[in-house]
This record gives C-alpha cells, structure tokens and sequence, in this order.
C-alpha cells in the first residue's frame, strides 16, 4: 500500500498500463495532475486545441493498436474534446480522455470552468467515470484502459475533481478490474462457426465484406487464407481499408457510397456473404433492401448488437474476428472444401475489374486528384502510413491510394469528422517514427486543424500534409451540382491563405508543386529531410468523385460520372 | 409490423448515474418508454428496473441488444407476456364534498379492490393495484366523479414459476 495523491497516483496507473504518450493542453483543473506528470517519463504532447489532443490520441491508438490517451481541463477543455471521442468511438478506437473538474463541493454549483462532463459525453463514450476519491483513481484508470481496449474498443472519459487530485490516500493498485454487466465473448459458439462453415462450402458465389473490425483484432492474414480457401472476393468498408493489401488477387476495393464498381456489382451478385466485423452502417450498405440481395448474409461481429440491426442475417458468429476466421477456417479444412467459388465466379471478378477500370483525364489543364493520389502513393514506400480529411479527398484516396497492410489506412469513417487527418497524423507518428505519415487532406477540412502545425514542428512529429486544394468545401460542392442543380451555398473558400506561406510560418516546409514529377520530388525530400512538410496540390474546383452511388439508391445504381 | 406493448427487465448497478444511461439510450435510439419503474434489490449494489415499451419484434430486440450491452447493466430480458404477471399501481384523489360523488367514489374503489388511504371532508385518496388496462379502466370510471389529481408507478412484473431474470 502507498500514500500518495490522487495525482502521483493517476501517473503511477498510466506507467502501469504502460502508457509512454499523452496528447493534451492544461488549464486549473487539471493542474495537479500535470504538476505529478512533471516528476514522470510519459511524453506529454502538447496541442493548440484539445479537438487536436483527442485526435491525436485517435491517430496513435489506430496506429499502433494501442490506447491512445489525452487530457485536459474542465469546462471549455472537456468539451473541446469530444469531437474527438465521439470520432474515436464511433471508429471503435480505443481512446482515454482524462478531464479535470471542478472541487467536489463545487460540482453542481456552475463554477468556474465547470461543465457536466459526464452528462455530455454520456452519448459519445464506450463509459465513462466520474472518480469521486482519491483512492479510486488506480480503479478508475484500469477500468478505462481495461473498456477502452477489449471487447468493441471505443472511447472512455475519466472526469477528476481537482480535489480529489490533490487529496492524499492510502493506495491500491489493482492487477484486474471487472464489472458485472460487461462480458467480453471472444471465443465463439462452435455451433455458430459449424453453420457458418456450412454455408460457405455450399456457396457458389462467396464473397467476404472486411470491416473495421479486422484491423482492430489482427486478423488479416486470417482473412486473406479464408479469401483464398473459398476462392471468395474481398471487399472492404472505408474502415476495413488495408485489411487486404491491394495488390491481392481477390480483393476487389471499397464497397458502399464511394465503392468501386467491382465491389458493389460483385456484393450484388454473391450468393453468401460473410461480412466481418463491420457494422453495415448507410454509407456501406446503400439502400438496405438492394444491398447483397441475393446473398445469405453471415454476420461475425464482437459486438452482438450490431448483427440484424441494419442488415438481416442467416446467420451470426458473435466473437473476436480473428478466432472466428481461425474457426472456420478449421471447419473448411475438415471438411476438405475444394474452393467453393467456382471457376465462373473468379472470372467473374476479373471481367469486372476490367470493365471499371476508371477513365483517364482527358485534357484537363489540372492535376486530377486521382493522379495526385497514384503520384503520392508511387513516392511513399509500401508500409507508409496514411490519414485522410474529409469529403471528396477522402474518397479520391479511399480509391485511389493503394494500401498494402493494415492500420496504415486511417480514416474517420462513422463521424467524417474534417479536422480529423491532420491531428491523426501526428497521433499516429508520435507511435510509428519509422515510417513516413501523411495526411491527404482537403483544404477545408486542413483548415479546421491547421493550428497543429505547431505541435507538429514544436514536438518534431513531422508529417506530410497534401492538400488537394480545391478552394471549395468540395464534396458538399458536388452533391449541389448532383442534386441541387449547381445552385453552391456555402462551399466557395477563395483564396485563402496561402498554405504554402502558413506553412512558413509555423516553421514548417510549404511547397506548390505545378507537376507531378515536382509533387513526388516533394514528397521524397520531405521524407528524406523528415520535417513537416505541407504540399498545396491546386486541382480543379468541380471535379467530382466517381463512381458514386446517389443517397438513397441500392449500390448497384452507382453512377460513373456525370 | 406489429407494435404491441413489451415488458423488458433487466438488472443494473444501483449507482449515480446509470438511470440516466438508460433513458438516455432509449431517447438516442428513440425507442418510446411508456414507463419504467425502479428499485434497489436485496443486494443493495444492485436494482431491478422495468420499462414497457410499444415496439415491433426488430426494434425490441435492438432494445435488449442496446440495453444488454451497457456496462452497468447486468441482465436484460425481454418477459414472455403469456408468462408474467405485470401489476401497476396508482394513486388517486377525487373530488368528495358532495355525498352522492362520495357513494360513488367508494363502490368504485372497493369494486376494483382498491384500499382508502386518505379521507377529508372534501377528498379521498384511494390506491388501486392492476394490469394497466385495469388501471386506465378504473380511472375512465371515476373521472365523472373528479379526479383532483392521480399518480401511476408504471409497470413492474415477474415472469412465472420457475422463470427467472
Ligand atoms: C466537422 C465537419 N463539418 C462539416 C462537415 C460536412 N462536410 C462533409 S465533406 C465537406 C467538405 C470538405 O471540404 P474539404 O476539406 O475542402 O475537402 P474536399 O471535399 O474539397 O476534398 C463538408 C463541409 C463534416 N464532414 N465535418
């Protein structure tokens, strides 16, 4: 037993859940805790807005597989934070945000800096926990590493009352923590892989849909000896993107809104689908009743109550998605199955890829974003890793940017949350030095989070920044021209600012290159001189992205242009 | 689509907090309460609630899956109608000065088996246990009397026999 403060106790917790990185900004609240962090060896990042904090946490934990953890004060500190954790959950991201708070004797009071932070992002978290004495904060930290990373990984908010930071405790550290009404199942029912099993060695047109959820489990190879036993094309969501490296025979892209022709024909065609660890949420799926219409569907998920909740199922494996696969996997073997998709349906895969390979520019006095995309990725080696903004520069590399290995693809896939790419990117080198991190990013989007410029050179966790600067709010741009008959409300940028000279300012490296060739040169020096580096790529303002499939339609109705 | 009223108990962590998380769920999810009822259980770490709801099959099971999934909840069923006694209970005050509305008053209760709790020259506070139909029955049958206000507990129920939550 020790006696310490609640402070020097929280920092004893994170050292015992091994945490080396917290992404934060400081205020009153929480100053007690900073002044333990003082005396301790975990970096402390500090950024300009705690949005930033939490996606950088976000960024790491997706990364590295690891939790990621941020901090920061009462009041406007906590809630500054929860875009970034209602990201982060809805991602399945393992993330823990700590907040100060006022005194107990304070709370309820409205005092200074005081928010119901625990009422607020009630919406937006896995758990959370207000800690009310100081002994309970080695509790309270367990448990929120212990939520944040098992079972369907998601966002945990700790909320400390600065008196209880302060406050002197015998403490306890415990080995274990558990709850009664959470039960991780992560070995499945045998009978369901059994019926899984059987209904894939009977399948004529199989087909595997990879989500999020096979990253987060590790189970890509798992998966890619599954694709190959059963001779099944793979498709992926936006957040199982890297879960099958491009280059693979059978994986046939991105399905849903922004799919690939491939992916969303194929998902039409096939007679079982087994999708795993994806929560078929709208923009994967399209019009419900015209997704996979003619597949049964198997549904592997940790998460039981995603299965039948937007897609009706045959049948359900509820488990980890590795030992699933493992399982039925298994099952093939003994049973001997000799690669159900028949010889049709692989040349059926490969009919398709060809027919929607994507059309060339035809003079267009712009560099187009998706020769942008293809330039950027032939200048990065295999295992870069690559965070996305949001709206139209995230689809153009969802399809374009070829990813060869998981979590080397992060997005912000259930929020589309602009701001996301660049904090991410930091989050996500501050846990893999050793690989170049760039974000693709729209103008818009950068500009919600350029302020961590300065964390990025301050802290040197260099990235790469490419903007595909189309001066506008594009992809709301292009759903007016779609269907709103070109009438643009809201979505012109003008000039400004100049990224390059921003970009100066922060004392980082800025760059226009008017080339492809200058944008790969770019790119390579910035990796090779590792500053951060932003790279304004001028493209047209009303390209659109195809295919697209219009809201509302089933995937097959994607359209290739306009 | 059939939306009939369903019946789900579940157990919960009886601390600050986790009744908020519940109708919090339903209100995000906007799955409709019609009522709830709550209280702590023998083991005072632990309470018993009971939320009716009017759903159809797909949704209700989205309301056990949601519900089941919260950290703080511990069990959740969703009770077999055939096989649950549900009760409800109320209190009600009417409006008797006058002796005849009074008379009335009284056949009522005691037709319902219900108990007095409160009598005044002007007033009676009867309490009155039963299936809700019941309840919404009685009170259909004093309001030409006057009801000077009333106030009903929701649901509460237990699945029969060997049954259990
Ligand atoms: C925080 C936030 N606000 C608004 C939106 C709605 N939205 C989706 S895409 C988009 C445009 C993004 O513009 P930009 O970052 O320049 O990328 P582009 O589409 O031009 O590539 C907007 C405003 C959003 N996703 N996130």
């Amino acid at each position: 037993m020790l006696r310490i403060s609640g402070a020097e106790a929280f920092v004893k917790a994170l050292k015992r859940e091994e945490v080396d990185t917290v992404f934060g900004l400081p205020g009153g609240a929480i100053l007690p805790i900073c002044d333990a962090l003082y005396d301790s060896d975990i970096r402390f990042i500090l950024a300009r807005h705690e949005q930033g904090a939490a996606h950088m946490a976000d960024g790491y934990a997706r990364a590295s597989g690891r939790v990621g953890v941020c901090l920061a004060t009462s009041g406007p500190g906590a809630t500054n934070l929860v875009t970034g954790i209602a990201t982060a959950n809805i991602d399945s991201s393992p993330v823990v945000a700590f907040t100060g708070q006022v005194p107990i004797p304070m709370i309820g009071t409205d005092a200074f800096q005081e928010v119901d932070i625990i009422g607020v992002s009630a919406s937006v978290t896995k758990y959370n926990i207000q800690v009310r004495r100081a002994a309970d904060i080695p509790w309270a930290v367990k448990a929120a590493f212990y939520l944040a990373s098992t079972g369907r990984k998601g966002a945990v908010l700790v909320d400390i009352p600065k008196d209880v930071q302060v406050s002197v405790e015998d403490m306890e550290f415990p080995e274990k923590v558990s709850f009664r009404g959470y039960r991780v199942q992560e070995e499945p029912d045998p009978r369901e892989l059994d019926w899984a099993s059987v209904l894939l060695s009977r399948a004529k047109r199989p087909m595997i849909l990879a989500g999020g959820g096979v990253i987060s489990s590790n189970a890509s190879r798992e998966l890619v000896a599954l694709a190959e036993a059963l001779m099944a094309p793979v498709a992926t969501t936006l957040m199982g993107k890297g879960a099958v490296p491009k280059d693979h025979p059978l994986y046939v892209g991105g399905c849903g809104m922004h799919g690939t022709g491939e992916a969303n024909t194929l998902l039409a065609e096939a007679d079982v689908l087994l999708v795993v660890g994806a929560r078929l949420s709208d923009r994967t799926t399209g019009l419900v009743k015209d997704f996979s219409p003619n597949a049964k569907v198997i549904h592997v998920d940790i998460d039981r109550s995603e299965i039948d909740k937007n897609v009706e199922t045959v049948t359900r494996v509820v488990g980890d998605a590795r030992l699933a696969l493992v399982g039925i996997l298994d099952r093939l073997r003994r049973i001997r199955l000799e690669s159900s998709g028949d010889s049709e349906w692989v040349r059926r895969i490969n009919e398709l890829r060809e027919l929607y390979v994507m059309p060339e520019a035809k003079g267009n006095p712009h560099m187009r974003a998706p020769e942008v995309i293809k330039a950027l990725r032939r200048s990065l080696p295999r295992d870069a890793i690559v965070t996305t903004e949001v709206g139209q520069c995230q689809m153009w590399a969802s399809l374009y940017f070829d990813s060869y290995a998981p979590r080397t693809f992060l997005t912000s896939g259930g929020l589309g949350t602009m701001g996301w790419g660049f904090p991410a990117a930091i989050g996500a080198k501050a846990a893999r030095r050793d690989v170049p991190v760039v974000d693709i990013a729209g103008d818009g989007s950068f500009a919600m989070t350029e302020n961590n410029l300065a964390t990025s050179v301050e802290e040197e966790l260099p990235v790469i920044v490419v903007i595909l600067n189309n001066r506008m709010l594009g992809m709301v741009a292009q759903w007016q021209r779609l269907f709103y008959g070109r009438r643009y409300f809201g979505v012109e940028l003008g000039k400004a600012p100049d990224f390059v000279k921003l970009a100066e300012a922060y004392g980082a490296v800025g760059a226009r290159p008017e080339s492809l060739e200058e944008l790969e040169r770019e790119v390579r020096r910035a990796i090779e001189v590792d500053q951060t580096t932003v790279i304004d790529v001028p493209i047209d303002p009303e390209e659109n992205v195809f295919p697209m499939v219009p809201p509302g339609k089933g995937l097959k109705e994607f359209i290739m242009g306009a | 689509m059939h939306r009939s009223l369903s019946i789900v108990s579940f157990l919960v962590e009886n601390k600050p907090g986790v009744l908020f998380n519940v109708t919090n769920l339903f209100r995000r999810r906007g799955f409709n309460i019609e009522s709830i009822s709550v209280g702590p259980l023998d083991d005072p770490e632990l309470a018993r609630m009971t939320i009716t709801v009017r759903a159809d099959s797909r949704v209700l099971n989205q309301i056990v899956e949601q519900l089941d999934k919260m950290v703080d909840v511990i069990k959740v069923k969703r009770l077999d109608p055939i096989r649950t006694v549900a009760r409800e209970m109320i209190l009600v005050k009417l409006q008797t000065s006058d002796p005849m509305a009074r008379e009335e008053a009284l056949k009522n209760i005691n037709s319902y088996h219900g108990l007095i709790l409160d009598i005044d020259a002007e007033s009676i506070i009867a309490e009155v246990t039963g299936e809700t139909e019941m309840i919404d029955e009685f009170l259909k049958k004093v309001s030409p009397i006057g009801i000077l206000e009333f106030s009903r507990t929701g649901v509460t129920a237990l699945e029969k026999g060997r049954l259990r939550l």
